[in-house]
């Protein structure tokens, strides 16, 4: 059986707050609400990463996150997709030169898919996370 | 036990567990769609926890390098095994052969194996070697140990009830189910029934892990608590679990205080396949009714409640709700 084809219809979502200042929660969150109810396809947020498919990360990667980021990244059971949602963690957005920061997402840990945006909308974020599944179904097609 | 009731057991086993495991997902479905219409949201497809089920057997499944792994995935086999188990002793829309192991148990013995599923959680949180876990299993062994008191009181009214009509086997549910309690008592009685009815009720939502009685798991504050560690196929046990686990509390429910069948109600005389059916059919009906009052809309009204407030609510509040309902059946008999 492929993955994707349920993985599809059931992802799992686990949001990491890497050192963000809440506002790419709060669109993150919205997702799960009447206006955008992700649970139509499928979706969910859970409480820990050994439970998600999906690791939203936003904000962009401050030195005393950057270790905790990698070991949730590593709790995650396979196959794993990383969307990192927001200008923060795609760039260092407005802090990008902050003696605070490791880096952007990407230097911590691999990304699948950036959503841009400061905060993105959660129609952004919906859609996101939908290509990165047809990246992934893309690849298993041409593995097998 | 000859060769062919060994297999008739046998055959009612596994056909049990298949009804079990099939409409407890599809009750899980139809409550997670009707909570999605109750919050003004379109909800997921009802076949939404066959795809979850589906998508998490095939992910890997994870041990954690501090887990003890034959516990940790024992634990999962055990909660599924034991939540059959019950299955095996609750009579069903009066079909013949159910419960399947009909002679061997009563409801003291359901009470003890309702305990069992818990019990699994609770090790399997303790092996997998997380601090979460470990807060969420100390939580699981209060709630369970909360409930029993109301759950306990609930049942002794029934069989006190009945051995003071003097049936043979005042313990036994499919006695119970033969003889509908409220047609056995006055209006007082009635009044005590129906505080037993919500104490049940309340009970279930403890039983089953489902909000306000939720602390165990509670994923906003300890991470998914006992499950926290759990991935891949050992999750997909314990959902299935507790999807057979909410067929057993709603079907527990159903045989203590609505046993009535569809051909008691309407009579078909003509053929015994469709008066079976429309009692199967009558059956899931009572279920679903029960599922949405116990499960459904209370998760829906209200949200978690602390350990603490667990407790002072079972044993304070349903503890004596349900000693009330049990003097009053038995004020009932006297007057």
């Amino acid at each position: 059986m492929k993955l994707s084809q349920t993985l599809g219809k059931s992802l799992w979502a686990f949001l990491f707050n890497s050192g963000s200042c809440n506002g790419c929660e709060i669109e993150s969150v919205a997702c799960a609400t009447p206006r955008y109810d992700i649970e139509r396809f499928g979706m969910k947020v859970v409480g820990s990463p050994r439970h998600a498919d999906v690791l939203l990360i936003s904000g962009p990667v401050t030195r005393k996150m950057a270790p905790r980021l990698r070991r949730v990244y590593e709790q995650m059971p396979e196959p794993r997709i990383v969307v990192c949602v927001g200008t923060c963690g795609t760039s260092g957005g407005a802090f990008y030169d902050s003696y605070t920061l490791v880096g952007p997402v990407d230097q911590v840990v691999p990304v699948d898919m950036y959503v841009p945006g400061c905060p993105p909308r959660p129609e952004a974020i919906i859609d996101g996370v939908v290509k990165v599944l047809a990246r992934l179904e893309a690849k298993e097609n041409a593995a097998s | 036990m000859n060769a062919t009731t060994l297999l008739l057991t046998a055959t009612g086993t596994l056909g049990l567990a298949i009804f079990g495991l099939l409409a407890g997902l599809w009750f899980m479905g139809i409550d997670r769609v009707l909570a999605a219409r109750m919050q003004a949201r379109i909800g997921p497809p009802i076949r939404q926890p066959f795809i979850d089920m589906a998508k998490l057997m095939v992910k890997q499944n994870v041990v954690p390098a501090n887990a003890i792994p034959w516990l940790f995935n024992g634990a999962p086999l055990l909660a599924l095994a034991s939540a059959i188990t019950i299955l095996l002793y609750i009579p069903m829309a009066a079909l013949p052969g159910l419960p399947v192991l009909n002679l061997h148990g009563d409801l003291v013995l359901i009470m003890y194996l309702l305990l069992i599923p818990g019990l699994a959680m609770v090790a399997g949180g303790l092996s997998s070697g997380s601090p979460y876990a470990t807060i969420g299993a100390q939580r699981e062994m209060v709630t369970m140990i909360a409930y029993e008191l109301p759950l306990a009181s609930t049942i002794i009214a029934f069989a006190w009830k009945l051995a003071q009509l003097d049936v043979a086997t005042p313990f036994s549910l499919a006695s119970v189910a033969a003889t509908p309690i409220w047609t056995l008592v006055g209006p007082v009685g009635f009044m005590g029934l129906l505080l037993l009815l919500a104490t049940m009720i309340l009970v279930a939502p403890g039983e089953l892990g489902r909000i306000p009685f939720d602390a165990p798991e509670a994923e906003t504050e300890i991470a998914g608590g006992l499950l926290v560690e759990y991935s891949g196929r050992n999750l997909a046990l314990f959902s299935l679990s507790l999807a057979v686990k909410t067929i057993v509390v709603t079907a527990l429910i159903v045989g203590l205080f609505f046993p009535w069948n569809f051909t008691d109600i309407v009579a078909i005389t003509c053929c015994p396949f469709l008066a079976a059916g429309a009692n199967i059919l009558f059956f899931l009906l009572k279920l679903f009714v029960v599922l949405f009052f116990s499960v459904t809309l209370i998760r829906i009204s209200v949200a978690r409640f602390r350990i603490t407030q667990v407790v002072d609510v079972y044993w304070k509040v349903l503890g004596a709700l349900s000693i009330v309902g049990l003097i009053l059946v038995m004020v009932d008999a006297r007057i």
